[in-house]
């Protein structure tokens, strides 16, 4: 591309934009009732109806080409609804059959329709969205985009006005019928929707590059947020940048990396859609990749530098006449020497709950508790052996089967259940092993 | 054979072939049939016969290449369709496109093998990030597959728009990758079709007890010592290479219903695995064979969707047609147990009566429409197909009554009814005027050995009970 040009170019985002929210206001509904791959079988099979729809009208028509697709699309619902039930064929293999079928059959049809209307078989299937702008004439809107706007509203009125009804039929069709809702009828909507849909997407993404636009920013926007509101709109949002910034990219993306071209927008919008989606699987707080490893890593730290505390608890029981302190290469070869038990020491000093003499050699560097350390220690040491006084009692283990069950939990165990186990045990002194409970210290 | 030689011996023939196959795919020039031509017009019965009896050498190819593929697709599919996997193959072959757009930009040229295995890589990738994204708690499978196919095929396209603009007019052999062009297909295309079919059948047939076990019980085939993972990876590396070859012939897009239509069909006509795979490579093969001649004698028509049509078409014959889990077949069965259970009610109504008034009296059509909740009509049709039967007579003053053999068959029913009602009663605590219903729904299935064994419990052996309604003081 040679350069920006907003006459050309802002129809060409317009449309972007207007496409992918379309898309995306009903795919969060598709989403959410695993209904994903319903959106790849409508968008292959509307061909048949759209083929049919030409060859009837003769024409490019915008009527027509909705109106076949509304029949497609229901179709293709109903009939792997058929297979499905009375073939008993498995749910996904059935969509597959029927919209593989479909598609063919729309393919066949197409070949003949591309002789009597304006038709490119290629550009069913990714679109032709640099073209948009050249259907205007003079300084009018191009036929493509008021399509789209008209879909983009309808829809948006669909999901605002039924936003209820949408929410409960889709989370429980049972609660939704019993409310006098009926959850058929709502997921034939749908399925009328997603087909106008995604004929008013052709021509600016094509068939199946609006499947991701159906698909991927909902279920990015599903690994944000627990509300139904706020992830319809952050799909939304997700869809008009990857929009925007497919186009950007399309356009200038193959000159940054040196080449001497543009390429597809609808397609680029595609890929940074995925690209979008690639970061919410990553850096979703809840669900994200990052944020779990995150987590655990925390969590293993905790439950190092709890070790090394019930270590340096223990310790100091045994050498309650000669207080000593234990060394570096003692507490690692206690616990393992890993770059995780290093990272437990330091921020142990760095909490000041241990104390370090640091000595020339680092391995001989000495560690005392706190006073701070010897309190949570003493916690940690308490629920242990709270514990397994509790499982001695209440389950009859052995006692060499106590230890290792303590040993995970004393990690969980809140000073509120501390309690509470210390008074089903009526304040015990001594754990089965014969030694001391330590008091509840105030931390 | 144990499993780690059955398979080590299944993956070394399928290493063989594929090579020898690509080793054997030199260039041989063909004559490319003509593009230009745009008509469809129907051919005269001597290129039917030509196309039939393969005599053409192009014709051949083409029909021999996409008939394997077809079987190929048939057999492998079966075992992927039985693991549930079937919308798996459509990620997959979107997710060829952006390996084989790379491969083109790296080289250049079309290169085919390097293209196959340039999309085979990239299928793998995009069948890992499916098995990767499932893992993702709000990802399930079906966003997973739909994420996958199209974000794949997405950055295929930003690809391809690429190779479009730098290199002058050569992708146009690419983009029979999306749509299919058996029609293009070259003798080294047909060979390494058919090398690729001999080694899926002859890996299905050698893996067969372990994609069996697989495919039917996971956790079993585990505890029995199979390598679980290994032999899945080997059946999806064999729907990977059943999917690439399949590209060119049927397009990326219609591939997967090679994969997915022709086992879903064979499904109807058995239960058992073995039939079902056979079945499904038989079909698939058919569909092929038959699709591949259609468009050969009508080269305007695309290959791949005729293809696919054809299994379409045997696909609705088998769900409709098929013996047992065909739909006429249950339409027909439903219908049969409509009949028998209206036949069943009518002589019922007419053994009370009989039970209460005597045999000699008969009952008038008033009476026996209002002994139950049924329509004139329904009890019409009943009641025709029993005295057709020759259970139910019309006396001059149209009476009904049960003929000898009628009789027979009444007193088992009301037999039947009244039994299963004592049961309840009995050993289910159900108040006497709840049980008439419940009876009245299972009387037609109780089979003789529940007779027997109701017989038994409830000590009964001869007589008919009397009725609990009446015996309990209940109006009826």
């Amino acid at each position: 591309m040679s350069g920006w040009d907003w006459s050309m170019d802002g129809w060409i985002i317009l449309a972007g934009v207007l496409s992918a929210c379309s898309c995306a206001l009903v795919g969060n509904f598709l989403v959410l009732r695993k209904m994903s791959l319903m959106g790849d079988a409508i968008s292959h099979a509307v061909l048949p109806g759209l083929a049919i729809a030409f060859l009837i009208s003769e024409s490019r028509s915008s009527i027509a080409m909705f109106i076949g697709a509304v029949f497609a699309g229901i179709l293709t619902a109903l009939l792997s609804q058929v297979v499905n039930r009375y073939g008993g064929v498995e749910h996904g293999a059935s969509m597959g059959v029927i919209f593989s079928i479909l598609f063919a059959l729309g393919l066949i049809l197409i070949r003949q329709a591309a002789d009597h209307v304006d038709l490119d078989p290629g550009c069913v299937l990714y679109g032709n969205i640099t073209q948009i702008p050249l259907d205007a004439i003079g300084g009018e809107v191009p036929p493509a985009v008021i399509n789209l706007s008209i879909v983009f509203v309808a829809n948006l009125l669909f999901v605002v006005l039924f936003f209820k009804e949408l929410r409960i039929s889709t989370f429980d069709p049972q609660l939704s019928t019993t409310l006098g809702i009926p959850a058929g009828m709502m997921h034939y909507l749908l399925m009328i929707l997603v087909s106008i849909t995604t004929v008013a997407n052709f021509e600016s993404v094509g068939s199946i590059l609006v499947i991701a636009m159906l698909i991927v920013p909902a279920a990015a926007a599903h690994l944000l947020t627990d509300r139904l509101s706020t992830m319809v709109i952050l799909s939304l949002l997700i869809a008009a940048a990857s929009a925007v910034i497919g186009h950007v990219t399309a356009a200038f993306g193959p000159s940054w990396v040196g080449l001497n071209a543009d390429t597809n927008t609808s397609a680029m919008m595609a890929v940074i859609a995925g690209l979008i989606l690639l970061a919410a699987v990553l850096a979703s707080p809840q669900h994200g990749v990052i944020g779990k490893a995150y987590h655990r890593i925390q969590l293993a730290l905790t439950i190092t530098c709890e070790d090394i505390l019930g270590l340096l608890h223990r310790w100091r029981e045994m050498n309650t006449g000669t207080p000593r302190p234990m060394y570096r290469n003692e507490i690692l070869a206690a616990v393992g020497d890993s770059t995780l038990s290093r990272w437990a020491l330091r921020s142990l000093v760095r909490r000041r709950e241990l104390t370090a003499d640091m000595a020339a050699k680092p391995e001989a560097t000495a560690y005392y508790l706190s006073a701070q350390g010897i309190s949570r220690a003493a916690g940690l040491v308490r629920s242990h052996r709270l514990w397994e006084a509790y499982l001695a009692k209440h389950f009859a283990l052995p006692l060499d089967h106590l230890h290792m069950s303590a040993e995970r939990l004393e990690h969980f165990i809140t000073p509120q259940l501390r309690e509470e186990i210390s008074r089903d045990l009526i304040a015990p002194n001594l754990d089965p092993h014969g030694k001391e409970i330590p008091p509840e210290l105030d931390a | 054979m144990t499993f780690r030689r059955r398979t080590v011996i299944a993956i070394a023939l399928l290493v063989l072939m594929t090579t020898a196959t690509v080793a054997q795919a030199s260039d041989e020039p063909t004559n490319h049939r003509s593009i230009t031509d745009t008509t469809v017009r129907w051919p005269s019965f001597d290129e039917i016969t030509q196309t039939l009896m393969l005599r053409d050498y192009n014709t051949r190819v083409v029909v021999l290449g996409t008939t394997l593929l077809g079987l190929a697709a048939g057999v492998i599919g079966t075992f992927a369709y039985l693991r549930k996997r079937a919308l798996m193959g459509d990620a997959l072959s979107h997710a060829t496109l952006p390996g084989i757009a790379i491969v083109f930009l790296i080289l250049g040229s079309k290169n085919l093998p390097l293209l196959l295995i340039g999309a085979a890589a990239s299928g793998v990738l995009g069948v890992l990030a499916v098995v990767g994204l499932r893992t993702i708690p709000r990802i399930r499978e079906d966003a997973a597959i739909g994420i996958v196919l199209s974000v794949f095929f997405g950055v295929g396209m930003v690809l391809f728009s690429l190779v479009q603009q730098m290199k002058t007019g050569n992708e146009a052999g690419l983009q029979s990758f999306i749509y299919g062009k058996a029609a293009a297909m070259l003798n080294r295309d047909a060979w390494l079709i058919g090398g690729v079919a001999t080694a899926v059948v002859l890996g299905c047939v050698l893996l067969f007890k372990d994609f069996r076990i697989l495919c039917f019980d996971e956790d079993f085939a585990g505890s029995q010592g199979c390598p679980v993972l290994f032999i899945d990876l080997t059946m999806m590396a064999l729907v990977v290479l059943t999917t690439v070859v399949g590209l060119q012939a049927v397009g990326l897009i219609l591939v997967v219903a090679l994969l997915i239509v022709p086992p879903s069909a064979a499904r109807f006509w058995t239960d058992h695995l073995g039939t079902m795979t056979v079945l499904a490579g038989i079909l698939g093969a058919v569909s092929a064979w038959l699709g591949a001649t259609i468009s050969a004698l009508m080269p305007r028509l695309p290959t791949g969707a005729i293809i696919v049509l054809c299994a379409g078409v045997l696909f609705f014959i088998s769900m409709m047609a098929a013996p047992r889990r065909g739909v006429l077949a249950s339409v027909w069965r439903r219908w049969a147990l409509a009949r028998r259970i209206g036949l069943h009610h009518v002589l019922r109504a007419l053994a009370e009566h009989e039970e209460r008034y005597g045999e000699d009296v008969g009952m008038s059509l008033k009476d026996l429409l209002s002994a139950r909740s049924w329509s004139a009509g329904s009890l019409n049709h009943s009641l025709n197909v029993a005295i057709r039967r020759g259970e139910v007579s019309r006396t001059k003053g149209d009476l009904l009554r049960l003929t000898a053999t009628g009789r027979i068959e009444a007193t088992r029913i009301l037999r039947n009814h009244r039994l299963w009602e004592l049961f309840l009663i009995r050993h289910a605590d159900i108040a006497p005027s709840h049980v008439d219903r419940d009876a009245d729904d299972v009387e037609h299935v109780l089979s003789e050995t529940i007779v027997r064994e109701l017989e038994r419990a409830l000590d009964e052996t001869v007589a008919i009970p009397p009725s609990p309604h009446v015996q309990w003081g209940e109006n009826t």
